[in-house]
């Protein structure tokens, strides 16, 4: 049986290493994509010039990184079957029709708009091109609404029931299987950790020109200051909503997951008389025990039930065999909460340096925002490990064990694939990482190139990269069609 | 053996339509995946900028239908998508990651001018890595597959696929895509690069069809269903019918590319050779969709998931239908040099 246990622990390394990597791109471009569209109507209501330089600027990227989450994204979607093909078979019938929805009413809408937004602006006029940008941006959304719909009910399975003959979950209400326990809160918190990402990024992007104007002694750009300030009210905003959004989030996984709490909040004691909220500890599967802790008396109570003595259980209430590995999820949800106030702390000084009228002055604040720009991506990668090995060892909670949902597949074939798919995704990515990094290292201005002062030819399909554009039709783009 | 009545019901609904999204998939992205290949034909930057241009706005929606036709696989029949991808695993695998070498080139290429050489590889290799493990997917489909029926399982080894037969789809959609690039570019390109794919679609056209009459008369003798099925009884005359069909269709073609010098019609005559091919696939297949051990029935998700899906399908289909339609329209007509401003 080693060899079994050997091909599953491949193709599970190579599940999360193919949606980790995957994730980073979506969880970048659905902010971004939003924050196109709103550049685009602003630059359309106030036809302020930097508006339509940020846009320009963060157009390029956003093609570049929404390309790698397309070709990413489509090796997710047959790696179900690749890989996990029980799982497939019998979970099939009730995430097949979200799925096929999320291809059918997401990616469609992205991918059919993505070109015009592009390249389209000359070609359609200002009204269709900001349609488009809408589209892609709902495209975005809708993809994120299906597919957490699917990771929701994998994690609180509801409205099925389970064939006697086929083993298969078949069914019985779509409504519960669409909009099951989890997913409300899944949902709001993922697209706003993803909200948060594209702020920190575009903030970072800001604060590192501010940063180098100031050392050079020169002026920033206004493209430059907007960027920066835009990003910051981002920050103030949306970061205690989302630190709000979480605690919802956590008090949900208490209910239906509590085993993943109890990892999350290291509990392997049952606390009758009030748990404590543990900072720092190793946890030690092994003995059961979180070594070197400190905590804080009764307060994970306190978060918890809001009550300083209300009693929790621990993982020895729990057997061997349905607890996740504690210490990757212990961790990886400390890191993502530290990171959470983090960004709450960036907003809160933003706002401070607003008020004093020191925003594009405050260098420490600049410093500080170029150091958090990865900050989000970091976070929505440890949330994921959070909540994704803390529902182990299960595939569809408490009823599909993963080592029951794998393919099967020698060990070679698995780890062959995973090699390829390590070495690929580094080289691969890697590279569009340092052109996307290149980008950002060049300053926002009303220099970004322009189709109409290039080209001297009649334009016909534009090329690849988004350097659109002005709304300025040229006599001689006009088509003659077939 | 084969259940011959043929009735319309929801399960065969999903059957069509899960074949026409493979089928969209192979009409739109062979033509984009075949024009990869033709790149290491093109040496001059320009020209393989124009070609690059002909496609960049539309190449995502294109590979769209690829994702459509494995989640509609997995949504509609998900014992068949659980049997077929780990008993195709290595050229699934292998499909999956050309297409991310020839994905990220679209982007990639117009960052660099020191790693240029490098996307344009990855552009030419990837195209041609894909199309190979298409076909190699598909004639490892059609050979059959090996499965444990009590378990719902593929029982085979993981190289089963590697035959004579697949290797030989595989080249075969290989030379098919490139001629639907080449006769996509007569249409969207002009000057001496038209000419020279005008050139290349000849003999292009000439080797796809060797290739559709050597997989033809091969298929019916790897298992006796699809024998029985074209040249069973008054069946000969439904083989000789497409067949001929397929002759006309590419004898159109060739008038067309050499004598009239249509830029049109050489396109829309080659995806119908593409069409009529598939007609057939189904033909051979029908209503097996694991040859020959798996029905359509017996892999079907229950009707509850198919008539939910329907409903969306039925409604989301024409209208993404008239939006692609529309990006195509937009982007229209010949791609010119000078276009590359980036």
């Amino acid at each position: 049986m080693l060899g079994s246990f050997d091909a599953i622990l491949l193709a599970r390394i190579q599940f999360a290493f193919t949606v980790s990597f995957h994730f980073l791109f979506p969880a970048f471009t659905i902010g971004l994509a939003s924050y196109l569209a709103v550049l685009n109507g602003l630059w359309l209501w106030t036809r302020d010039g930097r508006y339509l330089d940020l846009f320009r600027y963060w157009v390029k990227i956003f093609a570049l990184a929404f390309a790698m989450g397309v070709v990413s994204g489509i090796v997710m979607s047959y790696q179900f079957g690749t890989n996990w093909s029980v799982f497939s078979d019998k979970a099939g019938p009730v995430i097949g029709a979200p799925m096929a929805y999320e291809v059918l009413s997401a990616f469609f809408l992205e991918a059919g708009f993505l070109g015009i937004m592009l390249f389209g602006r000359s070609r359609v006029g200002d009204t269709l091109h900001m349609i488009a940008c809408a589209a892609v941006a709902f495209g975005t959304f809708f993809s994120a609404f299906w597919i957490l719909s699917v990771n929701s009910w994998m994690q609180t399975p509801t409205g099925f029931e389970i064939d006697a003959i086929t083993g298969q979950f078949m069914p019985v209400d779509f409504w519960q299987i669409i909009f099951n326990p989890s997913f409300p809160y899944r949902l709001v918190h993922t697209v706003t950790a993803a909200y948060l990402t594209t702020a920190f990024i575009v903030g970072g992007v800001g604060a590192f020109h501010l940063l180098r104007h100031r050392r050079r002694g020169e002026t920033p750009t206004p493209a430059t200051r907007t960027m920066f300030s835009m990003a910051m009210w981002m920050a103030a905003i949306v970061a205690p909503v989302q630190i709000f959004l979480g605690d919802l989030h956590g008090l949900n996984t208490l209910e239906h997951q509590p085993i993943k709490v109890m990892a999350m909040e290291g509990h392997y004691e049952s606390h009758p008389e009030g748990a404590p909220l543990y900072l720092f500890g190793l946890p030690n599967d092994e003995t059961q025990t979180l070594d070197y802790a400190i905590g804080i008396p009764k307060v994970s109570s306190l978060i918890l039930r809001h009550d300083l003595n209300a009693p929790m259980d621990g993982l020895d209430t729990i057997p061997d065999d349905e607890q996740p590995p504690v210490a990757i999820v212990f961790w990886s949800f400390r890191v993502m909460v530290a990171l959470g106030f983090a960004m709450l702390g960036i907003g809160l000084w933003s706002l401070l340096a607003r008020m004093r009228r020191q925003l594009y002055d405050a260098t420490w604040l600049h410093r500080a925002a170029l150091i958090m720009a990865p900050s989000g991506l970091i976070a929505v990668l440890a949330g994921w490990i959070t909540t994704e090995v803390g529902r182990q060892p299960y595939t569809v909670y408490g009823l599909l064990r993963t080592a029951d949902s794998a393919a099967p597949l020698a060990a070679p074939a698995v780890g062959a694939s995973l090699v390829a798919f390590i070495v690929i995704y580094f080289s691969v990515f890697g590279a569009g990482t340092f052109y996307i990094l290149r980008l950002m290292g060049r300053q926002p201005s009303s220099k970004e190139p322009r189709l109409a002062d290039s080209v001297k030819g009649p334009i016909r399909t534009a090329g690849t990269t988004p350097a659109p554009e002005e709304a300025t039709r040229r006599p001689d783009t006009t088509e003659t069609g077939a | 053996m084969p259940v011959e009545g043929f009735t319309l019901d929801l399960t065969t609904i999903w059957a069509f339509l899960i074949a026409l999204a493979v089928l969209i998939y192979v009409i739109l992205d062979g033509f984009d995946l075949g024009l990869g290949m033709l790149f290491a034909l093109e040496r001059k930057r320009g020209d393989r900028d124009v070609m690059m241009n002909s496609v960049a706005p539309v190449w995502d929606g294109n590979e769209t239908w690829l994702v459509l036709g494995g989640g509609g696989l997995l949504a509609a029949f998900p014992l068949a998508y659980a049997l077929i991808l780990p008993a195709l695993y290595a050229p699934i695998i292998a499909m999956l990651l050309a297409l991310i070498f020839r994905g990220v080139a679209f982007e990639f290429r117009w960052r660099t001018e020191r790693g240029r050489w490098a996307w344009d590889i990855a552009f030419i290799a990837g195209s041609g890595i894909a199309a190979l493990s298409q076909g190699i997917t598909l004639g490892g489909l059609l050979q059959g597959i090996q499965i444990d029926k009590a378990a719902r399982a593929y029982s085979g080894g993981w190289w089963d696929w590697l035959t004579p037969f697949s290797l030989t789809v595989g080249v075969a959609v290989m030379v098919g895509y490139m001629l639907l690039g080449a006769t996509w570019l007569v249409m969207k390109t002009g000057g001496p690069l038209q000419e020279r794919m005008r050139a290349r679609a000849w003999p292009l056209g000439a080797v796809t069809l060797a290739f559709i009459g050597i997989v033809s008369l091969w298929t019916p003798f790897l298992q006796d269903g699809y024998y029985n099925r074209w040249f069973a009884d008054w069946r000969i005359a439904l083989a000789g019918g497409v067949a001929a069909a397929v002759l006309a269709i590419a004898a159109l073609m060739f008038r067309s590319l050499t004598i009239h010098r249509h830029e049109y019609r050489p396109f829309v005559l080659a995806l119908m050779l593409f069409v009529l091919c598939f007609v057939g696939l189904g033909i051979s297949m029908f209503p097996y969709i694991v040859p020959t051990e798996i029905t359509i029935y017996e892999a079907a998700a229950p009707a509850k998931s198919q008539i939910f899906m329907l409903v969306g399908a039925v409604i989301l289909l024409p209208v993404i239908l008239i939006y692609t339609a529309y990006a195509y329209w937009v982007f229209r007509g010949k791609v010119d040099e000078g276009t590359g401003y980036h």
